[in-house]
Protein backbone atom coordinates (compact mmCIF):
# COMPACT_ATOMS: atom_id res chain seq x y z
CA UNK A 1 0.00 0.00 0.00
CA UNK A 2 1.50 3.20 -0.65
CA UNK A 3 1.06 4.53 2.90
CA UNK A 4 4.28 2.58 4.05
CA UNK A 5 7.69 3.98 3.87
CA UNK A 6 10.20 2.05 1.51
CA UNK A 7 13.25 2.94 0.20
CA UNK A 8 13.89 4.90 -3.25
CA UNK A 9 17.04 5.58 -4.83
CA UNK A 10 18.28 9.01 -6.03
CA UNK A 11 18.66 8.73 -9.58
CA UNK A 12 18.99 12.38 -10.77
CA UNK A 13 19.95 15.80 -9.25
CA UNK A 14 19.54 18.54 -11.70
CA UNK A 15 20.38 21.90 -10.48
CA UNK A 16 16.13 24.01 -11.18
CA UNK A 17 17.51 27.64 -10.20
CA UNK A 18 20.89 28.59 -7.68
CA UNK A 19 18.08 27.71 -4.66
CA UNK A 20 16.17 24.93 -5.98
CA UNK A 21 17.40 21.13 -7.36
CA UNK A 22 14.53 18.85 -9.62
CA UNK A 23 15.45 15.20 -7.84
CA UNK A 24 14.90 12.01 -9.57
CA UNK A 25 13.41 9.05 -7.63
CA UNK A 26 13.03 5.47 -8.32
CA UNK A 27 11.10 3.44 -6.04
CA UNK A 28 10.41 -0.01 -7.27
CA UNK A 29 7.20 -1.44 -7.43
CA UNK A 30 5.92 2.26 -8.15
CA UNK A 31 3.35 2.39 -10.33
CA UNK A 32 3.23 5.82 -11.36
CA UNK A 33 1.33 8.87 -9.54
CA UNK A 34 -1.78 11.17 -10.12
CA UNK A 35 -0.89 14.50 -11.65
CA UNK A 36 -1.04 17.10 -8.81
CA UNK A 37 -0.21 14.12 -5.93
CA UNK A 38 2.38 14.84 -3.24
CA UNK A 39 5.09 12.44 -1.52
CA UNK A 40 6.34 11.93 1.84
CA UNK A 41 9.88 12.18 2.73
CA UNK A 42 11.81 10.60 5.97
CA UNK A 43 15.48 11.53 6.03
CA UNK A 44 17.58 9.44 8.98
CA UNK A 45 20.56 10.88 10.74
CA UNK A 46 23.10 8.27 11.54
CA UNK A 47 22.01 8.47 15.16
CA UNK A 48 18.45 7.67 14.39
CA UNK A 49 17.04 11.54 14.58
CA UNK A 50 14.10 11.44 11.83
CA UNK A 51 12.82 14.38 9.60
CA UNK A 52 9.39 14.14 7.53
CA UNK A 53 8.78 16.69 4.76
CA UNK A 54 6.20 16.72 2.06
CA UNK A 55 6.86 17.39 -1.86
CA UNK A 56 4.99 17.85 -4.62
CA UNK A 57 5.43 15.34 -7.53
CA UNK A 58 5.93 17.27 -10.76
CA UNK A 59 5.80 14.52 -13.12
CA UNK A 60 2.60 12.26 -13.46
CA UNK A 61 2.91 8.43 -14.95
CA UNK A 62 6.23 7.10 -15.37
CA UNK A 63 6.32 3.71 -13.51
CA UNK A 64 8.97 3.82 -11.37
CA UNK A 65 10.61 7.19 -11.30
CA UNK A 66 9.05 10.28 -9.98
CA UNK A 67 10.41 13.57 -9.56
CA UNK A 68 10.51 16.70 -7.19
CA UNK A 69 11.59 20.02 -6.94
CA UNK A 70 12.94 20.83 -3.61
CA UNK A 71 13.32 24.79 -3.57
CA UNK A 72 15.65 25.34 -0.44
CA UNK A 73 14.05 27.10 2.90
CA UNK A 74 16.23 29.82 4.87
CA UNK A 75 17.01 27.87 7.95
CA UNK A 76 15.54 25.00 6.64
CA UNK A 77 15.69 21.51 8.14
CA UNK A 78 15.50 18.89 5.17
CA UNK A 79 15.41 20.69 2.06
CA UNK A 80 18.81 22.08 2.49
CA UNK A 81 20.30 18.68 2.12
CA UNK A 82 18.21 17.73 -0.27
CA UNK A 83 19.60 20.70 -2.32
CA UNK A 84 23.00 20.52 -1.49
CA UNK A 85 24.27 17.03 0.11
CA UNK A 86 22.11 14.78 -1.40
CA UNK A 87 23.75 12.74 -4.07
CA UNK A 88 22.80 10.51 -6.82
CA UNK A 89 23.12 6.73 -5.36
CA UNK A 90 21.98 7.62 -2.64
CA UNK A 91 18.99 6.08 -0.80
CA UNK A 92 15.81 8.03 0.86
CA UNK A 93 12.55 6.64 2.65
CA UNK A 94 9.34 7.72 0.88
CA UNK A 95 5.60 7.39 1.47
CA UNK A 96 3.10 7.75 -0.96
CA UNK A 97 2.41 8.99 -3.61
CA UNK A 98 -1.08 10.40 -1.99
CA UNK A 99 -3.93 12.98 -2.35
CA UNK A 100 -6.86 12.75 -4.07
CA UNK A 101 -8.15 16.09 -4.22
CA UNK A 102 -5.63 18.72 -5.93
CA UNK A 103 -5.51 16.08 -9.02
CA UNK A 104 -5.78 16.34 -12.56
CA UNK A 105 -7.12 13.14 -14.24
CA UNK A 106 -7.02 12.89 -18.06
CA UNK A 107 -10.43 12.22 -17.95
CA UNK A 108 -11.47 15.16 -16.88
CA UNK A 109 -13.28 16.90 -19.44
CA UNK A 110 -12.80 20.63 -18.65
CA UNK A 111 -10.59 23.62 -19.45
CA UNK A 112 -7.87 24.31 -17.01
CA UNK A 113 -6.78 27.41 -15.42
CA UNK A 114 -3.46 27.14 -13.47
CA UNK A 115 -2.18 30.13 -11.50
CA UNK A 116 1.15 29.21 -9.96
CA UNK A 117 3.43 31.37 -7.15
CA UNK A 118 6.93 30.81 -7.28
CA UNK A 119 7.74 27.32 -6.49
CA UNK A 120 3.83 26.53 -6.52
CA UNK A 121 4.62 25.43 -10.21
CA UNK A 122 5.35 21.75 -9.12
CA UNK A 123 2.61 20.33 -8.85
CA UNK A 124 1.01 22.42 -11.62
CA UNK A 125 4.31 21.55 -14.20
CA UNK A 126 2.87 17.65 -13.23
CA UNK A 127 -0.57 18.47 -14.14
CA UNK A 128 0.93 19.81 -17.91
CA UNK A 129 2.61 16.67 -18.35
CA UNK A 130 0.45 14.51 -18.09
CA UNK A 131 -2.21 16.73 -20.14
CA UNK A 132 0.63 16.85 -22.66
CA UNK A 133 1.05 12.95 -22.73
CA UNK A 134 -2.68 12.37 -22.85
CA UNK A 135 -5.34 12.58 -25.81
CA UNK A 136 -6.85 14.96 -23.70
CA UNK A 137 -7.90 17.67 -26.04
CA UNK A 138 -8.81 20.19 -23.57
CA UNK A 139 -7.52 23.74 -22.86
CA UNK A 140 -4.69 24.58 -20.38
CA UNK A 141 -3.54 28.32 -19.28
CA UNK A 142 -0.87 28.12 -16.92
CA UNK A 143 -0.34 31.85 -15.13
CA UNK A 144 3.21 31.93 -13.59
CA UNK A 145 4.38 34.43 -10.84
CA UNK A 146 7.54 35.11 -10.67
CA UNK A 147 10.14 37.37 -8.64
CA UNK A 148 12.72 37.53 -11.72
CA UNK A 149 13.14 34.85 -14.98
CA UNK A 150 16.07 33.44 -12.86
CA UNK A 151 13.77 31.90 -10.19
CA UNK A 152 11.56 30.16 -13.07
CA UNK A 153 11.28 26.38 -12.76
CA UNK A 154 10.83 24.48 -15.86
CA UNK A 155 12.24 27.30 -18.46
CA UNK A 156 12.84 25.85 -21.45
CA UNK A 157 10.51 22.86 -21.43
CA UNK A 158 7.88 25.50 -20.91
CA UNK A 159 9.24 27.62 -23.42
CA UNK A 160 8.87 24.83 -25.81
CA UNK A 161 5.60 23.62 -25.40
CA UNK A 162 4.24 27.35 -24.81
CA UNK A 163 5.43 28.10 -28.44
CA UNK A 164 4.27 24.05 -29.75
CA UNK A 165 1.58 22.60 -27.93
CA UNK A 166 -1.58 23.65 -29.28
CA UNK A 167 -3.51 23.20 -26.01
CA UNK A 168 -1.11 24.71 -23.90
CA UNK A 169 -0.73 28.83 -23.00
CA UNK A 170 1.81 29.71 -20.71
CA UNK A 171 1.46 33.67 -18.95
CA UNK A 172 4.30 34.69 -16.89
CA UNK A 173 4.30 37.82 -14.81
CA UNK A 174 7.46 38.76 -12.78
CA UNK A 175 6.53 41.00 -9.77
CA UNK A 176 10.42 42.36 -9.24
CA UNK A 177 13.23 41.69 -12.31
CA UNK A 178 12.08 41.45 -15.70
CA UNK A 179 13.87 39.62 -18.78
CA UNK A 180 15.73 41.79 -21.38
CA UNK A 181 12.98 43.18 -23.84
CA UNK A 182 10.21 42.80 -21.49
CA UNK A 183 7.39 44.53 -22.55
CA UNK A 184 6.22 46.34 -19.25
CA UNK A 185 8.45 46.89 -15.47
CA UNK A 186 8.12 44.28 -13.13
CA UNK A 187 5.24 44.99 -10.39
CA UNK A 188 2.92 43.46 -8.47
CA UNK A 189 0.11 40.93 -9.33
CA UNK A 190 -3.09 42.89 -9.46
CA UNK A 191 -6.82 41.11 -9.35
CA UNK A 192 -7.48 43.41 -13.17
CA UNK A 193 -4.07 41.50 -14.81
CA UNK A 194 -4.76 38.31 -13.11
CA UNK A 195 -8.47 38.59 -14.41
CA UNK A 196 -7.33 39.65 -18.03
CA UNK A 197 -4.52 36.37 -18.50
CA UNK A 198 -6.75 33.56 -17.24
CA UNK A 199 -9.55 31.76 -19.00
CA UNK A 200 -12.31 33.40 -18.82
CA UNK A 201 -15.98 32.44 -16.41
CA UNK A 202 -18.31 31.72 -18.89
CA UNK A 203 -16.10 28.60 -20.47
CA UNK A 204 -16.04 26.73 -16.85
CA UNK A 205 -12.57 26.43 -16.37
CA UNK A 206 -11.31 23.92 -13.24
CA UNK A 207 -8.94 25.84 -11.24
CA UNK A 208 -5.17 24.90 -9.58
CA UNK A 209 -3.99 27.53 -7.68
CA UNK A 210 -0.59 26.84 -5.40
CA UNK A 211 1.95 28.92 -4.23
CA UNK A 212 1.91 30.63 -0.66
CA UNK A 213 -0.47 31.11 1.58
CA UNK A 214 -0.76 34.85 0.91
CA UNK A 215 -0.77 34.53 -2.57
CA UNK A 216 -3.23 31.29 -2.69
CA UNK A 217 -5.38 33.43 -0.11
CA UNK A 218 -5.41 36.94 -2.46
CA UNK A 219 -5.85 34.95 -5.98
CA UNK A 220 -8.64 32.97 -4.53
CA UNK A 221 -10.87 35.83 -3.55
CA UNK A 222 -9.98 37.62 -6.73
CA UNK A 223 -11.58 34.58 -8.20
CA UNK A 224 -14.49 34.22 -6.29
CA UNK A 225 -15.41 37.93 -6.46
CA UNK A 226 -15.38 37.72 -10.28
CA UNK A 227 -17.52 35.71 -9.89
CA UNK A 228 -16.12 31.95 -10.67
CA UNK A 229 -17.64 29.18 -9.05
CA UNK A 230 -15.95 28.36 -5.47
CA UNK A 231 -16.46 24.56 -6.66
CA UNK A 232 -14.28 25.11 -9.78
CA UNK A 233 -11.30 25.79 -7.66
CA UNK A 234 -8.65 23.57 -6.05
CA UNK A 235 -5.90 25.25 -3.94
CA UNK A 236 -2.97 24.26 -2.39
CA UNK A 237 -0.56 26.11 0.24
CA UNK A 238 3.08 25.77 -0.10
CA UNK A 239 6.10 26.91 2.62
CA UNK A 240 3.84 24.66 5.34
CA UNK A 241 5.21 27.19 7.95
CA UNK A 242 4.82 30.61 5.98
CA UNK A 243 1.26 31.54 7.41
CA UNK A 244 -0.56 34.33 8.35
CA UNK A 245 -0.41 34.97 12.14
CA UNK B 1 14.31 0.22 6.91
CA UNK B 2 17.30 1.68 8.30
CA UNK B 3 18.95 3.99 5.27
CA UNK B 4 21.14 6.49 6.79
CA UNK B 5 21.83 10.00 5.32
CA UNK B 6 24.85 10.40 5.95
CA UNK B 7 25.35 13.78 6.51
CA UNK B 8 22.10 14.99 7.42
CA UNK B 9 21.93 15.72 10.90
CA UNK B 10 18.36 17.77 11.32
CA UNK B 11 17.64 20.41 13.57
CA UNK B 12 16.38 18.34 16.90
CA UNK B 13 13.09 19.66 17.01
CA UNK B 14 11.35 16.87 17.66
CA UNK B 15 12.96 15.90 21.24
CA UNK B 16 9.50 18.18 22.89
CA UNK B 17 7.26 15.05 24.45
CA UNK B 18 4.24 17.25 23.52
CA UNK B 19 5.58 15.97 19.91
CA UNK B 20 3.51 13.10 18.19
CA UNK B 21 5.80 11.02 15.95
CA UNK B 22 6.91 12.56 12.84
CA UNK B 23 5.63 16.01 14.17
CA UNK B 24 7.90 19.40 14.48
CA UNK B 25 6.30 22.28 16.26
CA UNK B 26 5.82 25.73 14.56
CA UNK B 27 5.33 28.98 16.04
CA UNK B 28 2.99 30.22 13.11
CA UNK B 29 -0.10 29.00 11.85
CA UNK B 30 -0.38 27.93 8.62
CA UNK B 31 -3.81 27.68 6.87
CA UNK B 32 -4.77 24.64 5.20
CA UNK B 33 -7.67 24.66 3.08
CA UNK B 34 -8.80 23.12 -0.32
CA UNK B 35 -10.64 25.58 -1.46
CA UNK B 36 -11.46 28.85 -1.40
CA UNK B 37 -12.44 30.43 2.12
CA UNK B 38 -16.45 30.74 2.65
CA UNK B 39 -18.34 34.30 3.72
CA UNK B 40 -20.39 34.05 6.55
CA UNK B 41 -22.26 36.88 8.57
CA UNK B 42 -22.64 35.98 12.13
CA UNK B 43 -26.39 37.19 11.35
CA UNK B 44 -26.68 34.37 9.19
CA UNK B 45 -24.61 31.86 11.30
CA UNK B 46 -26.60 28.71 12.83
CA UNK B 47 -25.30 25.55 14.61
CA UNK B 48 -27.54 22.39 14.42
CA UNK B 49 -27.43 19.32 15.63
CA UNK B 50 -29.69 16.81 13.67
CA UNK B 51 -30.41 12.92 15.00
CA UNK B 52 -30.95 9.65 13.25
CA UNK B 53 -34.90 10.01 14.10
CA UNK B 54 -34.96 13.47 12.53
CA UNK B 55 -34.64 15.62 15.95
CA UNK B 56 -33.15 18.90 15.20
CA UNK B 57 -31.65 21.13 17.14
CA UNK B 58 -29.87 24.93 16.32
CA UNK B 59 -28.76 27.79 17.51
CA UNK B 60 -28.41 31.48 16.34
CA UNK B 61 -25.53 33.36 17.34
CA UNK B 62 -26.64 34.91 19.91
CA UNK B 63 -27.92 31.97 21.23
CA UNK B 64 -24.73 30.28 20.64
CA UNK B 65 -22.54 33.00 22.44
CA UNK B 66 -25.40 32.93 25.15
CA UNK B 67 -24.51 29.19 26.05
CA UNK B 68 -21.82 28.88 28.98
CA UNK B 69 -18.08 29.47 27.10
CA UNK B 70 -15.15 28.10 28.15
CA UNK B 71 -11.44 28.29 27.70
CA UNK B 72 -9.72 25.93 26.06
CA UNK B 73 -5.14 25.17 25.87
CA UNK B 74 -4.49 22.72 23.56
CA UNK B 75 -1.75 21.73 21.23
CA UNK B 76 -2.82 20.90 17.69
CA UNK B 77 -1.34 18.70 15.18
CA UNK B 78 -2.01 18.73 11.50
CA UNK B 79 -1.30 15.97 9.20
CA UNK B 80 1.11 18.02 7.20
CA UNK B 81 3.73 17.46 9.47
CA UNK B 82 3.04 20.54 11.79
CA UNK B 83 2.28 21.36 15.03
CA UNK B 84 1.45 24.44 17.35
CA UNK B 85 2.17 23.94 21.12
CA UNK B 86 -0.17 25.71 23.71
CA UNK B 87 -2.98 27.13 21.47
CA UNK B 88 -5.64 29.51 23.42
CA UNK B 89 -9.26 29.44 22.01
CA UNK B 90 -12.71 30.04 24.00
CA UNK B 91 -16.05 28.44 22.54
CA UNK B 92 -19.00 25.96 23.47
CA UNK B 93 -17.93 22.48 24.70
CA UNK B 94 -20.01 19.58 22.94
CA UNK B 95 -20.93 18.23 26.00
CA UNK B 96 -23.29 21.99 26.38
CA UNK B 97 -24.39 21.68 22.95
CA UNK B 98 -25.57 18.05 22.82
CA UNK B 99 -26.99 17.78 26.35
CA UNK B 100 -30.77 17.47 25.58
CA UNK B 101 -30.05 15.22 22.08
CA UNK B 102 -31.37 11.53 22.89
CA UNK B 103 -29.40 9.15 20.11
CA UNK B 104 -28.20 5.49 19.45
CA UNK B 105 -25.68 6.55 17.13
CA UNK B 106 -21.78 5.86 17.36
CA UNK B 107 -21.14 8.61 14.42
CA UNK B 108 -21.10 12.02 13.42
CA UNK B 109 -20.23 14.33 10.02
CA UNK B 110 -19.46 17.55 10.35
CA UNK B 111 -21.17 19.98 8.13
CA UNK B 112 -19.19 23.22 7.15
CA UNK B 113 -19.98 26.45 4.86
CA UNK B 114 -19.03 25.61 1.90
CA UNK B 115 -19.76 21.96 1.61
CA UNK B 116 -16.84 20.51 3.42
CA UNK B 117 -17.68 17.33 5.44
CA UNK B 118 -15.41 14.99 7.94
CA UNK B 119 -16.68 12.25 10.37
CA UNK B 120 -15.80 11.71 14.03
CA UNK B 121 -17.32 9.25 15.99
CA UNK B 122 -19.41 10.54 18.71
CA UNK B 123 -17.37 9.91 22.03
CA UNK B 124 -14.73 11.79 20.70
CA UNK B 125 -16.87 14.98 20.67
CA UNK B 126 -17.89 13.97 24.32
CA UNK B 127 -16.10 14.04 27.64
CA UNK B 128 -14.79 17.72 27.54
CA UNK B 129 -12.33 16.85 24.39
CA UNK B 130 -14.23 18.99 21.63
CA UNK B 131 -15.62 22.41 21.18
CA UNK B 132 -16.84 25.31 18.79
CA UNK B 133 -14.79 27.57 19.04
CA UNK B 134 -15.00 31.01 17.82
CA UNK B 135 -12.13 32.81 19.44
CA UNK B 136 -8.31 32.28 18.94
CA UNK B 137 -5.61 34.02 20.78
CA UNK B 138 -8.25 36.24 22.34
CA UNK B 139 -9.67 37.60 18.85
CA UNK B 140 -12.50 36.46 16.74
CA UNK B 141 -11.58 33.60 14.61
CA UNK B 142 -10.51 34.84 11.58
CA UNK B 143 -12.18 34.04 8.10
CA UNK B 144 -8.89 32.10 6.94
CA UNK B 145 -9.54 29.76 10.27
CA UNK B 146 -12.50 28.98 9.67
CA UNK B 147 -14.60 32.25 11.66
CA UNK B 148 -16.88 32.78 12.46
CA UNK B 149 -16.46 29.19 14.17
CA UNK B 150 -14.42 25.88 13.87
CA UNK B 151 -14.94 22.31 15.30
CA UNK B 152 -12.37 21.82 17.71
CA UNK B 153 -11.00 18.32 18.25
CA UNK B 154 -7.71 18.86 18.73
CA UNK B 155 -6.80 14.98 20.04
CA UNK B 156 -7.46 14.16 16.42
CA UNK B 157 -5.38 15.92 13.57
CA UNK B 158 -6.43 18.58 13.02
CA UNK B 159 -8.34 18.36 9.81
CA UNK B 160 -10.87 17.07 11.69
CA UNK B 161 -11.43 20.25 13.53
CA UNK B 162 -13.62 21.63 10.44
CA UNK B 163 -13.55 25.17 9.84
CA UNK B 164 -16.65 27.24 9.30
CA UNK B 165 -18.66 24.55 11.07
CA UNK B 166 -22.49 24.74 10.29
CA UNK B 167 -23.70 21.63 12.14
CA UNK B 168 -23.27 17.75 13.41
CA UNK B 169 -25.30 15.55 11.83
CA UNK B 170 -25.45 11.87 14.01
CA UNK B 171 -25.06 8.96 11.81
CA UNK B 172 -25.73 5.46 12.21
CA UNK B 173 -22.16 4.09 10.56
CA UNK B 174 -18.91 5.74 9.90
CA UNK B 175 -19.33 7.29 6.39
CA UNK B 176 -15.98 8.59 5.28
CA UNK B 177 -16.00 12.81 5.07
CA UNK B 178 -14.04 14.64 2.42
CA UNK B 179 -10.46 14.24 3.33
CA UNK B 180 -11.17 11.15 4.32
CA UNK B 181 -12.70 10.15 0.77
CA UNK B 182 -9.57 11.91 -0.61
CA UNK B 183 -6.86 9.82 0.72
CA UNK B 184 -6.66 10.60 4.50
CA UNK B 185 -7.20 8.24 7.42
CA UNK B 186 -11.00 7.57 8.53
CA UNK B 187 -10.08 8.24 12.30
CA UNK B 188 -6.66 10.60 12.23
CA UNK B 189 -5.05 10.10 15.77
CA UNK B 190 -1.53 11.64 15.68
CA UNK B 191 0.05 9.88 18.04
CA UNK B 192 -0.84 6.33 16.00
CA UNK B 193 0.33 8.43 13.16
CA UNK B 194 -2.97 7.70 11.32
CA UNK B 195 -2.60 9.73 8.38
CA UNK B 196 -3.08 8.12 5.08
CA UNK B 197 -6.01 5.92 4.27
Amino acid sequence: MSTLWRAADVVSGVPETESSRTIGLRVDGLNGNLAGQHIDIRLTADDGYTAVRSYSVATAGMDEILEITVDELTNGEVSPYLVRDLMVGDQLEIRGPVGGWFVWRPTDPNPVQLIAGGSGIVPLMSMIRAHEASENPSQFRLLYSLKSPEAGFYREELLTLSQESPKLTVDYFYTRKVPEGWPSPPKRLTAETLLANILQADVAPDIFICGQTMFVETVTEWLVRAGYPTASIKTERFGGTGGIR
Amino acid sequence: MGIISSGFHGKRRTDNPALPPGQYETASFPVLTAGPAPYIATADWEFFITTETGQRRAWTWDEFLALPQVDIRTDIHCVTSWSKLGTSWRGVSLDTLFEDMETTSEFTTAHSYGGYTTNVPLQDLLDGQAWVAWEFDGEPLERAHGGPARLLVPHLYFWKSAKWINGIELMPHDVPGFWESNGYHIYGDPWREERYS
